[in-house]
């Protein structure tokens, strides 16, 4: 199945990649605005189902890495990306035929479609989070043994870095984030490149459609004063965790990372109740009363109680109203390997065990539905 | 040591004299087209009951939603052209690029990138194009623009660029007025050019209105400065005010509660200021609104102006009440109460008549809701107090019981008890709270920048962000003696392992010589 991106996709996609960022990824808005631009401009962007893959196919991960806080204030030139797609095509010899996003939750959900516009590329409906994580070392592609490198980084002038070999996803994750200091805090990137066969091996399926299929429900819901939050749940397959004000937000910086714990008391149903939410900069783990109800790889995504707008862990403060959603984890996820790079202990909580929530990923979900085989 | 307070609304003018913090006059006139004239009125009013000559009055304090319903309504706004500097980086993003079509067609005459600004660590992205600022230079003066709005990237922390391109350009372009950006936002590159721009289209009003708003008062005799509220609830100078009317935007909530504040001596409290639509609450923390953390909105263009937090219901005075009493809002009639309600001789009803039947308030004829059935006025009351309850209830931020504040005009629908309330204060004065915040304002400074905690501790870095913030305030007029560190905010900055924080840090300080 091959379709085309409009207007109205990339309105909804920003909304449902913001929920699907679990509070960190980065805003999708200034993504959202740029590729809007570019297909004003009549630039096109096609989206391609993984089965449509040709086996030989070059594709590749393209987006942006480095610091939200910085990419608020420095707006991306826009085509760093692509930059560090051409050094990777030279160093490898071949051009790409198609791109994939490396995280469909966040800012990386728009990106590589912009990167499609100015470059021609269809771009695959899937990613390799299904949500958003701090280390690139989290994606299923580095999961499932897709070599890291060779890897490119581009900034705003073009300064190109290109990895030929580095021994895997953790180190290029450490070389990567240094350099992306010296580009100013934030950088264009292109890695790793896969074939058609090896992606449909890897990649958690249907994201974008996902993702679109969020946006639109929320959109929708509002416009006709539907319960947004309800049809949120409905498309991810998720469960309404909690509903509550937040009390207390603690944040500490550890490595680079904006770890935390908020606090939030209940409302409606849950008074009386406490929620406690632990993140890195997306939300990693939810206990209720002292009770884990919730953790990583499982999505933990607070949204506006009113209007479904998700709110970031760099945003949240005391008052907040919201509602908190749990959205099972794809599948891709929740393997013995996925969870010793993505489950509570990768993060620190060893004696957290990981109790999937129950349901199906909104994604599983799509890919079922369309008949797609999917490992 | 008088003060005199003024709140232009856009239904009312009031005017209010404080001694030593203490009300002594007030009035209430409705707000004129010309504005000024209402202004006289209120002051004159005010001035006449007062025991006091015009020379003793020492600051006349005013806050207007003037400037914000301009860019609403869009009228009187000027061509403007939106400089950035920032090539090559936010290349994807022109300026004005989300606005709203009508509102960029009234306005933008000229929107550019052009190389500059700086890098989170101090760094020249890339050094000014004098060349091509020359000809931006000569494109404005063959155009005629008379206004414009400069915005460097991280200007907030290195305001080098911006400076040095409004010196270069003033200085070439006959009567150009050049709003720099870091004047009026903070980091957040679009929302601040955003405002940004929405200033430099004020600009031509601003100077005409605050020449207006002196010319009525020295004709009233007052030669006491003048100083206009912000969206903060502290005041700038009015000379400041004609170059950065932007940030008089949302001053009228944020006057509201600090009002209500000071008239009930209370510091910490849930503030209701119900009206004849709609009920606005917000929280008082340590005698400040809280402030909402999402982007906000002005005329449909994004800004992000620090706003207090307020959460409106559409519940007031004029609210229409459903035949058995069940449904109390959202429609209301609005100004047309004192025609259309029931107790004033009109054939609606509306809350305002439930609470004169219920005996809550005395205004109008009591004879004609004489005949409304007990039970719909009961249960009238009680959809009113569960709708107060549950706001009351959305705004706390801990179980326990607060105290809560009324203000405004429909402030009798408010119960003497309500669920949640530790007390229900109704401070004297309530009417002109606005005006009243307005004349205790006090004055600020404010920093906002990425500070880099390699090579120096985080007590140094913090200490030097204080100390800026402070020398802001007294910058713009405070008692060096009174100044004090309000806020502190430290944002680690995601994803960035180089230990980069960003630092937000208020200062606020006692009027000198107010």
């Amino acid at each position: 199945m091959v379709w085309e991106l409009t207007e109205a996709h990339v309105e909804a996609l920003a909304i449902g990649a913001g929920i699907l960022g679990t509070g960190g990824g980065g805003n999708p808005y200034y993504g959202k605005l740029y590729v809007r631009r570019l297909l004003r401009e009549g630039r096109r962007v096609c989206i391609v189902a993984p089965e449509e893959v040709p086996d030989d196919a070059l594709v590749v991960s393209v987006g942006g890495m480095g610091a939200p806080t910085i990419g608020i204030e420095r707006i991306h030139r826009g085509d760093e990306p692509l930059a560090a797609l051409r050094a990777l095509e030279q160093y490898l010899g071949r051009r790409a035929t198609h791109l994939v996003p490396g995280e469909i939750g966040g800012a990386n959900a728009l990106r590589p479609l912009a990167v499609a516009a100015l470059a021609e590329l269809p771009v695959i409906d899937g990613d390799g989070m299904g949500r958003a994580f701090p280390e690139l070392q989290m994606d299923t592609f580095a999961i499932y043994g897709i070599p890291a490198t060779p890897a490119a980084l581009a900034d705003i002038e073009h300064n190109l870095v290109v990895f030929p070999y580095l021994r895997d996803a953790l180190t290029l994750e450490r070389y990567a984030r240094a350099v992306t200091v010296q580009m100013g805090g934030a950088a264009g990137f292109a890695f790793p490149a896969m074939s058609g066969a090896e992606l449909r091996r890897v990649v958690i399926p249907y994201t974008i459609s996902l993702a679109v299929q969020l946006g639109e429900a929320v959109l929708s819901a509002r416009r006709e004063h539907a319960d947004p939050i309800a049809a949120a749940l409905a498309v991810t397959g998720g469960c309404l965790l909690f509903r509550g004000k937040v009390i207390d937000v603690e944040r500490r910086l550890a490595a680079g990372f904006a770890r935390g714990t908020m606090r939030l008391e209940g409302l409606g149903d849950d008074r009386g109740s406490e929620l406690r939410i632990d993140f890195q900069n997306e939300n990693l783990i939810a206990r209720r009363d002292g009770q884990v109800i919730a953790a990583v790889p499982d999505l933990i995504c607070l949204v506006d109680q009113e209007t479904a707008e998700p709110v970031t862990t760099e945003v949240v403060r005391y008052g907040l109203r919201v509602a908190v959603l749990g959205i099972p984890a794809p599948a891709m996820l929740r393997t013995p390997e996925a969870l010793a790079v993505v489950g509570p202990a990768a993060f620190g909580y060893v004696d957290v065990e990981y109790q999937p929530l129950s349901g199906i990923y909104g994604g599983d979900r799509l890919a079922a539905e369309r008949g797609a085989a999917t490992q | 040591m008088a003060r005199l307070g003024i709140d232009v609304g856009g239904t009312n003018t009031d005017a209010v004299l404080l001694d030593r913090g203490e009300v002594i006059a007030w009035a209430k006139h409705p707000t004129t087209p010309d504005v000024s004239s209402g202004i006289l009125a209120a002051v004159r009013d005010v001035l006449a009951q007062a025991p006091l000559a015009p020379p003793e009055i020492r600051a006349v304090m005013l806050g207007t939603t003037h400037f914000t319903n301009a860019v609403v309504q869009r009228r009187d706004l000027a061509r403007i052209a939106v400089i950035r500097l920032g090539l090559p980086a936010t290349a994807s993003i022109p300026p004005l690029e989300d606005w709203p079509d009508d509102l960029r067609e009234t306005v933008a005459e000229l929107a550019v990138i052009l190389p500059g600004g700086h890098q989170f660590d101090g760094r020249e992205i890339a050094p000014l194009d004098w060349q091509a600022l020359e000809q931006l230079a000569g494109e404005l003066r063959r155009r005629g623009v008379g206004t414009a709005a400069v915005t460097a990237v991280f200007s907030p922390a290195v305001p080098t660029h911006e400076d040095a391109v409004a010196e270069f350009l003033t200085a070439r372009v006959p009567g150009l007025r050049v709003t720099r950006s870091r004047e009026i936002g903070r980091i957040g590159l679009l929302e601040r050019e955003n405002a940004a721009a929405l200033n430099a289209a004020l600009v031509p009003l601003a100077e005409q209105t605050v020449r207006a708003f002196q010319q009525a008062l020295s004709e009233l005799g007052l030669e006491a400065p003048l100083y206009l509220s912000q969206n903060d609830g502290t005041l700038m100078t009015a000379e400041f005010a004609a170059h950065y009317p932007v940030l008089t935007f949302a001053s009228g909530p944020t006057n509201s509660m600090r009002g209500a504040a000071v008239l009930s001596g209370l510091r910490d409290a849930i503030v209701l200021d119900v009206g004849g639509t709609t009920t606005d609450g917000g929280a008082l923390v340590s005698g400040f609104p809280r402030e909402a953390s999402f982007a906000v909105m002005i005329g449909g263009v994004r800004t992000n102006f620090r706003m207090p937090d307020v959460v409106s219901i559409g519940l007031g005075g004029g609210s229409l009440v459903g035949p058995d009493g069940s449904t109390v809002g959202p429609q209301s009639v609005g100004y047309r109460l004192s025609s259309e309600a029931l107790v004033f001789g009109g054939s609606t009803l509306t809350a305002s008549d439930i609470a004169v039947a219920a005996g809550r308030a005395r205004f109008g004829d009591p004879s004609r809701v004489a005949h409304l059935p007990p039970s719909v006025v009961r249960r009238a009351l009680a959809t009113i107090d569960q709708r107060l309850t549950e706001l009351v209830d959305s705004l706390k931020t801990t179980p326990a019981a607060v105290p809560v504040i009324v203000v405004g005009g429909g402030s009798v629908l408010v119960p003497d008890h309500l669920e949640g309330a530790s007390e229900v204060v109704r401070p004297p004065h309530a009417a002109v709270a606005n005006a009243i915040g307005a004349a205790i304002a006090q004055v600020s400074g404010e920093i906002d920048r990425i500070v880099s905690l390699e090579g120096q501790t985080r007590e140094a870095a913090l200490a030097a962000a204080c100390a800026d913030a402070r020398r802001a305030a007294v910058a713009a007029g405070a008692d060096p003696a009174s100044v004090t560190i309000v806020e502190i905010e430290e944002i680690p900055i995601a994803y960035l392992p180089s230990n980069a924080v960003r630092v937000r840090v208020k200062a606020v300080g006692d009027l000198r010589g107010g």
